[in-house]
């Protein structure tokens, strides 16, 4: 995939996406759940609080990693 | 029990039975399962989101204000393990983590080198650690110095149903401990969880051995009373084992017959 200067390509889950540029964490998590809770998100392996989505924008090449709990253990 | 509880870390537990939630054959049996086995503390893993599952075990935990404790499952390494459990603390709120740090796929024995190095990081963040571990008195220790608020030494490699291999390490354990010791991994069935807690084990933790049972909420309910039947034992103590029958019946005023008499022919 190829980013534009309108679009940008970044990792979902390990999955290749084509975004908008200016696409912000929480805008991107939006497209996977709805779910007020019991989520979490790592950017290029570090943790984002969720407080923090809001203000985080994705840029070209980012790695994000969408988590939540399953049955397990 | 009301009047024996289980302390880990600032909380206290009745139930002595960790459960796990994998492998169960629906969502449904296994809420059946935990209300069974009486539990107040049941592991998750934490996996990407899958917009396509519907049904939640969060929501199922906290129908029953059952407390969730998320584990590392799957990590391989320590830098894996504590950006999991730090994932785990944003996701669900709790900075308690059932840590698994494993060497390889075929046993999932713990990987001790890089356990000790995640539970270390992880105390320091101000987790609660309950880390998943070898049968080793050794490293127990280690984990406990670090400020593990507990040490899990496997019975026998997960999902085995081997039961505890090794009680004498067991033991050793659980004697010197200052921490609680819980049996994780190994348990098959009934007595191998009373024995555990013969050893001296503070509680159990168990999934397979329920949610692969052929009626897993008969055996959470099997479950449920080896752990207090066993917990029952150890604070009772057992009686020394005798190489020869001690009989339990006075040997004293036992009557003198004839057994030549024709009465008793």
């Amino acid at each position: 995939m190829t980013s534009t200067a309108s679009t940008l390509t970044v990792s979902v889950n390990g999955e290749p996406r084509q975004v908008a540029a200016g696409l912000t964490l929480d805008q991107l998590v939006a497209t996977l759940t709805t779910a007020p809770s019991g989520v979490a998100a790592a950017l290029n392996e570090d943790v984002v609080p969720r407080s923090r989505w809001a203000a985080t924008t994705l840029v070209d090449g980012d790695r994000v990693e969408v988590l939540t709990a399953v049955q397990g253990g | 029990m009301a009047d024996d509880p289980l302390t880990i870390g600032d909380t206290t537990f009745t139930s002595r039975l960790i459960m796990g939630t994998g492998g169960a054959p629906s969502l449904d049996v296994l809420e059946r399962a935990l209300l069974a086995s009486g539990t107040e503390l049941t592991t998750v893993a934490m996996r990407r989101l899958d917009p396509s599952v519907s049904g939640s075990i969060l929501s199922l935990l906290d129908k029953h204000g059952i407390r969730v404790l998320p584990n590392t499952a799957g990590c391989y390494t320590s830098g894996e393990a504590v950006l999991t459990a730090r994932l785990a603390r944003e996701a669900l709120g709790t900075d308690w983590v059932k840590l698994e740090v494993i060497a390889d796929e075929r046993t999932l024995l713990p990987d001790p080198v890089e356990l000790l190095d995640a539970a270390e990081t992880l105390v320091d963040d101000g987790f609660t650690v309950l880390p998943y571990t070898n049968d080793d008195p050794v490293l127990a220790r280690k984990l406990e110095d670090v400020g593990c608020a507990a040490v899990m030494p496997l019975g026998s490699p997960i999902g085995s149903g081997l039961g505890i291999r090794n009680p004498h390490n067991f033991q050793l354990i659980t004697e010197r401990a200052r921490v609680p010791v819980v049996l994780d991994a190994g348990a098959g069935t009934a007595s191998d969880v009373a024995l555990a807690m013969e050893l001296g084990c503070a509680a159990v933790m168990l999934a397979s051995a329920v949610t692969r049972a052929q009626e897993p909420v008969l055996m959470a309910e099997g479950m449920r009373h080896a752990v207090e039947a066993g917990r029952l034992a150890q604070r009772a103590g057992r009686i020394p084992r005798r190489h020869f029958a001690e009989a339990s019946s006075p040997s004293e005023g036992v009557p003198l017959l004839d057994p030549e008499r024709p009465a008793f022919r």
